[in-house]
C-alpha cells in the first residue's frame, strides 16, 4: 500500500527530474559570437596548375603505351600551392599558402576559415596565386563591403567564372 | 593508482547508497529509480522511437520545408504531434541522464570487471550512438540551433584528415545546401538508433531476465512526468536557419551538446583525441586494475542428474546443459562455461542435492564451488551453531557485497558469510531450525532491488515463499526467518533488524523439533566426509 506521504515524495522527485530535463534541454544560452560583430567567411577548393609543363607525345612514344592508357599530353601530376592573401581596410586579415591534397599532391588545394570583424563598412581585397610566378598574383578582387550585425559575408573562388565571389 | 580507484569506487558506492536509501523511502525498493537505470534507459529509448515514428509522419524534407513542417508540428497540431515532439526531445534527455548514471553507478559498484567487462565494453559504443542519435536529430528541425550545430560538427570533422573536401563549405550559404542533405540526414538518424538499438541487445546478451522494462508504477510515473513537462514546457525552434547569418546566441541542449562550446578553446582534433583516449580508458577499465577471479564453480557429475536448477538461476548465463558424457541413464549434465562464471555460488545454491540432512553419502552437490563448498559451509554452521548460547539464538548468513558483519558480536549470534545470498540452499534453515542448532536465521546482503550478482535477492525470496525451486520446506516457520537487505551502509539498520528479530523470537512459542544430531553422529559423518 503506497503511502501518501511517498507519494508526495514521488511526485516531487519526478518534478525535480522534469525540471532539469526541461530547463537543460533549452539552457542556459550559450553565446557562440558576439551579436554586435560580423563575420567574413572564405572558402573555396581549387585545383592550382601543374608543377610543371605538359609535353605532347610522339607517335612512338604513344605507340608504346597500353591501349587503353593512350594519351596525346605528358603532364606531371603534382599541383602547386595555392597562395591566398585578404585585406581588410588595408590592414592584412589572412595570408597563407595551401597545399595541394591526396597522396600524390595533385588534388585540388582547400580553405575554410572564418574571421569576426566588426560591423559597418568596410573595403576587402582578396588575391590568390596559383601559378609559378614568384611575385603578383593571378587573381585579385576588391570591394567596398557594409556588413550588419551577425552578417555571414561568404568569400567564394571560381576561376571559371572569373575569380573571387563575395556574397 | 589500484588503491585510488578502490577508494575512488568505495566513497561512490557510499554516496549512492545515502542517495538511493533516501529514493527507497519514496519509491520502494522495487520502483527505485537507481535500481532501474537499464531499464529505464530502455524504456525512454521506446518513447524516442515510437514518438519519432509519429513525428516522421509529418516532417518534410527540404531547406525551408523542414522547418516548416516542424512548426506545423510544433504549433498547429500541438496536442499531438507536439507533444510527442517533446516527448521525443525529453526522453531523448532523460535517456542520457540514465545513460550517464547507469555507468558511473556500475563503475562504483564494480559490476564491470571480470566477467562482467562484456556488458562494460559494449555499453562503450552506445554512448558514441546516442549521441550521435541526438545529435542528427537536431539538424534535421533546422532552425538556427540547427545551424549552429550543422556548421560546429561539420567543422569539427573537417579538423580529422580524413575527408578530401571540406564538409562545412555545405553550410557556406542558402545555394550550397541541397535539399538532398535533409534526406540523407533523415536517414542517419534512423540508422544510427537501429545500430544502436542492436548494440543494446548485445549489451545485454550475458544476462539472463536482463530488465529491459521498468516495473509498471515506475513506467507510468515517467510517463505521466514526461507528458506534463511536454504541455508545461513543449519543446520548440529556435527561429529559421538563415545561412547569411551567424547563430550568436544559441540555447544549447546540454545534455547533447556540452562538447560545442568546448570546440571555442581547443583545436578539434586535440578534442578528438581526447575523446579517443577517453573512449580507449573506458574500453581498458574493466583491466585497471583487473579483477583476482576466484575459482568458478565445478560440477560433480557423480552428483548432478542434469535437472538444470542451476542454469535457470544463473545470472550470468554461465551453466548451460550439455549433453551427459559419463554414460548415467540422464539426457543432460550441466555445463560451466569458465569465462562467465562468477563464483558468486548462486548455482550451488540452486542444486538440490546441496543438501545439509544428507548423511549417506558424502555432501557433495552436482555443482559447488571449490573454495566455498557446500560440505565446509555446514561444518562452519554447525561449528557456529555450537558455539551459541543463551535464548534466541541467530545465525546470520552475510552477502560479501553487503555490509560488514563485524558488527555483530552477542553471545547468541554467530555470522557467516556467503559470496551471496542466495548461494545458501533453502535446506539450511530447514536444518538449522528444525534440527534445534539454533532458534532463528537472519539474512542479509545488498540493498533490496540491487543484488550484486543481480538475481541473489529475487531467488532468495522466491525459494523462501516456495515460488522457486529449491523450495523452502513448508514445515519451516516462517517467523523464525528474517532478512535485512542493508547494502554496505547498513550496519545500523542490521543490528536493529537483528535486535527486533530477536525480540521476536524469544516471544514466540518454543518450536516442537527434532534434537540435532548427537556429537558422535556428527564426528562420523565428519570422518566420513574426510
Amino acid at each position: 500500500m503506497i503511502k501518501p506521504l511517498n507519494l508526495i515524495g514521488q511526485a516531487i522527485a519526478y518534478a525535480a527530474f522534469g525540471a532539469m530535463l526541461g530547463y537543460f534541454s533549452a539552457a542556459p544560452a550559450y553565446v557562440y559570437r558576439d551579436p554586435n560583430m560580423a563575420q567574413i567567411k572564405i572558402s573555396f577548393s581549387h585545383a592550382a596548375q601543374r608543377v610543371g609543363e605538359c609535353r605532347r607525345l610522339s607517335a612512338e612514344e604513344i605507340a608504346k603505351l597500353a591501349p587503353n592508357m593512350r594519351r596525346p599530353l605528358d603532364c606531371p601530376r603534382g599541383r602547386l600551392p595555392i597562395l591566398i592573401e585578404l585585406e581588410l581596410d588595408n590592414q592584412p586579415l589572412y595570408r597563407g599558402e595551401l597545399p595541394p591534397t591526396g597522396l600524390a599532391r595533385d588534388g585540388s588545394a582547400t580553405i575554410y576559415q572564418r574571421f569576426p570583424v566588426t560591423t559597418g563598412k568596410h573595403h576587402l581585397v582578396a588575391r590568390l596565386r596559383d601559378s609559378k610566378r614568384t611575385t603578383g598574383f593571378d587573381y585579385e578582387s576588391a570591394a567596398d563591403v557594409e556588413l550588419a550585425p551577425q552578417q555571414n559575408f561568404v568569400i567564394e573562388f571560381r576561376a571559371e567564372t572569373g575569380g573571387f565571389i563575395f556574397k | 593508482m589500484t588503491d585510488y580507484v578502490i577508494s575512488l569506487r568505495r566513497s561512490g558506492r557510499y554516496a549512492f547508497e545515502w542517495l538511493e536509501r533516501g529514493f527507497d523511502a519514496m519509491f520502494g525498493p522495487s520502483w527505485n529509480p537507481f535500481h532501474q537505470l537499464g531499464a529505464l534507459g530502455w524504456f525512454f529509448y521506446w518513447i524516442v522511437v515510437v514518438s519519432g515514428l509519429y513525428l516522421f509522419i509529418f516532417f518534410d524534407t527540404g531547406i525551408t520545408a523542414a522547418y516548416g513542417s516542424v512548426e506545423y508540428i510544433t504549433n498547429v497540431q500541438w496536442y499531438a504531434a507536439g507533444v510527442m515532439r517533446s516527448f521525443h526531445r525529453y526522453a531523448s534527455d532523460a535517456l542520457v541522464v540514465v545513460m550517464m548514471t547507469h555507468l558511473l553507478r556500475e563503475f562504483v559498484m564494480d559490476r564491470y570487471r571480470g566477467p562482467r567487462f562484456f556488458a562494460w565494453i559494449t555499453g562503450t559504443p552506445i554512448l558514441w550512438f546516442v549521441y550521435a542519435s541526438g545529435i542528427t536529430g537536431y539538424w534535421l528541425v533546422w532552425d538556427k540551433l540547427a545551424q549552429y550545430v550543422a556548421i560546429a560538427t561539420t567543422e569539427w570533422l573537417d579538423s580529422l584528415p580524413i575527408f578530401g573536401q571540406s564538409i562545412a563549405r555545405n553550410f557556406l550559404h542558402e545555394t550550397t545546401l541541397s535539399n538532398r542533405f535533409f534526406t540523407l540526414m533523415v536517414f542517419i538518424h534512423i540508422a544510427v538508433p537501429l545500430i544502436l538499438l542492436f548494440i543494446m541487445w548485445i549489451h545485454i546478451q550475458r544476462h539472463t531476465h536482463p530488465r529491459v522494462n521498468p516495473p509498471i508504477g515506475l513506467a507510468v510515473g515517467v510517463l505521466a512526468m514526461l507528458l506534463v513537462l511536454s504541455l508545461v514546457h513543449p519543446a520548440i525552434s529556435q527561429g529559421p536557419a538563415n545561412l547569411n547569418t551567424v547563430t550568436a546566441i544559441v540555447n544549447l541542449d546540454w545534455f547533447y551538446l556540452p562538447v560545442y562550446p568546448l570546440l571555442d578553446h581547443i583545436p578539434g582534433a586535440l578534442l578528438w583525441a581526447a575523446f579517443g583516449a577517453a573512449t580507449l580508458l573506458l574500453l581498458l577499465t574493466p583491466w585497471l586494475p583487473p579483477k583476482r577471479r576466484r575459482p568458478i564453480a565445478t560440477v560433480d557429475l557423480e552428483n548432478c542428474n542434469g535437472c538444470g536448477r542451476c542454469v535457470a538461476d544463473c545470472p550470468f548465463s554461465a551453466v548451460v546443459l550439455g549433453p551427459r558424457t559419463d554414460g548415467k541413464p540422464f539426457t543432460h549434465e550441466a555445463v560451466v562455461n569458465t569465462k562467465l562464471c562468477t563464483s558468486c555460488g548462486i548455482c550451488a545454491g540452486a542444486c538440490p542435492t546441496a543438501t545439509p540432512f544428507r548423511r549417506a553419502s558424502e555432501l557433495a552437490p552436482g555443482i559447488d564451488l571449490p573454495h566455498v563448498p557446500v560440505r565446509e559451509l555446514r561444518e562452519r554452521t554447525l561449528a557456529a551453531c555450537r558455539a551459541l548460547s543463551g535464548e534466541a539464538r541467530v545465525i546470520v548468513y552475510g552477502c560479501e557485497a553487503g555490509v560488514s558483519l563485524s558488527c555483530l558480536s552477542a553471545p547468541g549470534v554467530a555470522a557467516l558469510p556467503l559470496p551471496c545470498s542466495a548461494a545458501l540452499p533453502p535446506a539450511f534453515l530447514d536444518f538449522i531450525i528444525t534440527r534445534n542448532y539454533a532458534d532463528g536465521v537472519l539474512l542479509t546482503g545488498c540493498c533490496e532491488g540491487d543484488c550484486f550478482y543481480r538475481l541473489g535477492i529475487r531467488w532468495t525470496r522466491e525459494r523462501f515463499a516456495g515460488e522457486r525451486d529449491p523450495r523452502l520446506r513448508a514445515r519451516v516457520p516462517r517467523e523464525r526467518i528474517a532478512t535485512c537487505w542493508a547494502g554496505i551502509t547498513g550496519s545500523a539498520s542490521l543490528e536493529q533488524s537483528l535486535h527486533a528479530f530477536r525480540a521476536k523470537l524469544k516471544a514466540l512459542a518454543p518450536l516442537e523439533r527434532r534434537t540435532p544430531l548427537s556429537s558422535q553422529r556428527l564426528t562420523e559423518q565428519a570422518s566420513s566426509n574426510d
